[in-house]
């Protein structure tokens, strides 16, 4: 199957400053994709340029076999994102929101579209509520409704279940291996839950300082580093450097 | 260009101000203070009309038609500095959102704006000071579409620098047109300028606007020359500054500042 998203030789420099050196990697149809390494490893620059908030200074990025550069709309039109590091307007009602994002992606049947996505990430508690008011896992929630709610093709997720209790981060991971099974969605997750990571990606990438430094399922990196689990691995990458 | 992206902004707006009361404020509360205090200006003024001939039609309407202008650059920065202290901004442009777009919604809700600060200051000077603004008669309508469209130039130019330069750029989005106001002549007529300002003034569109205003008020008619000047010039203008604002989100791009900006 050809991939759904190439990216290959991609660097960021910031001043002379490299934050993303030479990465390439690919995404498979319906694949999940762990992006995996340390506080400033490049994790969120390489995001946003996938997303094209951010020029990469070299390589280039390929969705659905075009270009992000030259096909920005169309590819944009099937993507979506969440993070910790949105938010959504305050004085727009949690429901308000998902409205402006559906009409912004141009969704059709706007109001059947919210009730499922509200349904499934049991958010009927706030979605009348003002987004000011929202705990900060009710608001990670409301990011992933809105990311969901266009039925992208592809999910960007930049540390997604950061600030969630156990039981709704769980029922999120069942939930996006449900979407994921159903749509045949790709998604690159980025986490710092080495546990999350492990359950929830089909392959790993490791970032480090901007590189790539190994690449494979868990077992083959588990293995290839002579250690028991992930969080393993990542205490002797991140130390040995 | 979709519509249907730009209807989203403009709802998203519509929302906020819905249930904002500060956001209300700034369409009536000082518009309208602006104009009691100018009002009684004009009326002490009255009393020297003799030596001042037309001074009260002048003041308010220069008044009424400076708002214009203010509020529709306003309308273009406020909606986007809303985006930044709603950290949304990344949301709007990871989305399928083009730049022209969202100066295309924040261009239509600054003629919102303008809609209504325009009614309340023409209603209160009506009521309060029987000052009818509509005596301007039809050279009304070029000079306010005239001066939105400045309004929006210089809107467009304070959001490219807010969007460069960050936070501490943003007191630019109430400071920047005052820096237009003395070279737009509305309240005196342009030869009080010195010499050389005149030169810089007369490359500002709103001085066609006011100077061509206080013709018609003086019992001329409808200023063609300077409506041509006005025109053209803003024609030139908002081409130009349209291209500085996605050459400085493009910059903007490359610097990783617009998920930046705000922060
Ligand atoms: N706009 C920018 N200008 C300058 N440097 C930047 C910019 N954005 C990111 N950086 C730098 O690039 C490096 C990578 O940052 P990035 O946010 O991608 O890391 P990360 O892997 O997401 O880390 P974390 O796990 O802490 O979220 C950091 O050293 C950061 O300081
Ligand atoms: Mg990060």
């Amino acid at each position: 199957m050809l991939p759904i998203v190439e990216v290959s030789g991609l660097t960021k420099r910031f001043g002379d400053f490299t934050a993303v050196d030479g990465v390439s990697f690919e995404i498979r149809p319906g694949e999940i994709l762990g992006l995996l390494g340390p506080n400033g490893a490049g994790k969120t620059t390489t995001f946003q340029m996938l997303l094209g908030l951010v020029t990469p200074t070299a390589g280039s990025i390929r969705m659905f076999g075009k270009d992000l550069v030259q096909h920005r709309e169309e590819i944009l039109s099937q993507v979506n994102f969440s993070s910790t590091y949105i938010s959504m307007p305050y004085s727009l009602t949690a429901e308000e929101n998902l409205w402006v994002t559906a009409k912004l992606y141009g969704l059709s049947d706007i109001a059947r579209r919210i009730d499922e996505v509200v349904k499934k990430l049991e958010m009927e508690e706030f979605r009348h509520k003002l987004t000011r008011k929202l705990s900060s896992g009710q608001m990670t929630r409301l990011t992933l409704a809105k990311a969901i709610l266009t039925e992208p093709k592809i999910l960007f997720l930049d540390e997604p279940t950061a600030s969630l209790d156990p039981d709704i981060a769980h029922k999120i991971r069942a939930l996006l291996k449900d979407v994921r099974r159903s749509a045949g969605l790709s998604i690159l997750y980025t986490s710092h839950n080495m546990r999350e990571m492990e359950e929830m990606s089909d392959r790993i990438i490791f970032l480090q300082k901007g590189k790539v430094v190994a690449q494979g399922t868990v077992q083959e990196i588990t293995e290839r580093f002579g250690q028991r689990d992930l969080e393993e691995v990542f205490l002797k990458l991140a130390r040995e450097s | 260009m979709k519509i249907h992206r730009i209807q989203a902004l403009i709802t998203r707006h519509l929302f906020l101000y819905k249930r904002s009361l500060p956001r209300l404020m700034e369409i009536f509360y000082w518009p309208f203070l602006d104009l009691v205090v100018w009002g009684f200006i004009t009326v002490y003024l009255m009393k020297f009309q003799g030596q001042l001939p037309g001074v009260v039609t002048f003041f308010l309407g220069a008044l009424i038609l400076w708002d214009v202008l203010f509020r529709a650059q306003q309308g273009i920065t406020i909606s986007f500095l809303e985006e930044i202290w709603s950290r949304n901004l990344m949301n709007l442009f990871a989305s399928p959102l083009k730049p022209s777009e969202f100066l295309a919604a924040t261009m239509t809700l600054s003629v919102f704006k303008v809609a209504m600060v325009s009614c309340v200051m023409v209603a209160a000077a009506y009521f309060f000071y029987s000052y009818n603004v509509f005596m301007i008669g039809l050279s009304l309508i070029p000079f306010v579409v005239n001066l939105i469209v400045t309004g929006w130039i210089i809107g467009v130019l304070t959001t490219s620098l807010i969007m460069r330069f960050g936070q501490e750029a943003e007191v630019l989005a109430w400071g920047m047109v005052f820096l237009f106001q003395p070279i737009s002549c509305v309240f005196y007529p342009i030869d009080i300028l010195p010499k050389w300002l005149q030169a810089v003034a007369w490359a500002n569109p709103a001085t066609h606007v006011f100077e061509g205003m206080r013709g018609v008020l003086s019992g001329g008619s409808l200023p063609v020359a300077h409506l041509g000047w006005a025109v053209g010039l803003n024609l030139l203008y908002l081409v130009t500054i349209i291209g500085v604002f996605h050459w400085t989100f493009n910059i903007c791009k490359e610097k990783g500042l617009l998920v930046r900006v705000g922060e």
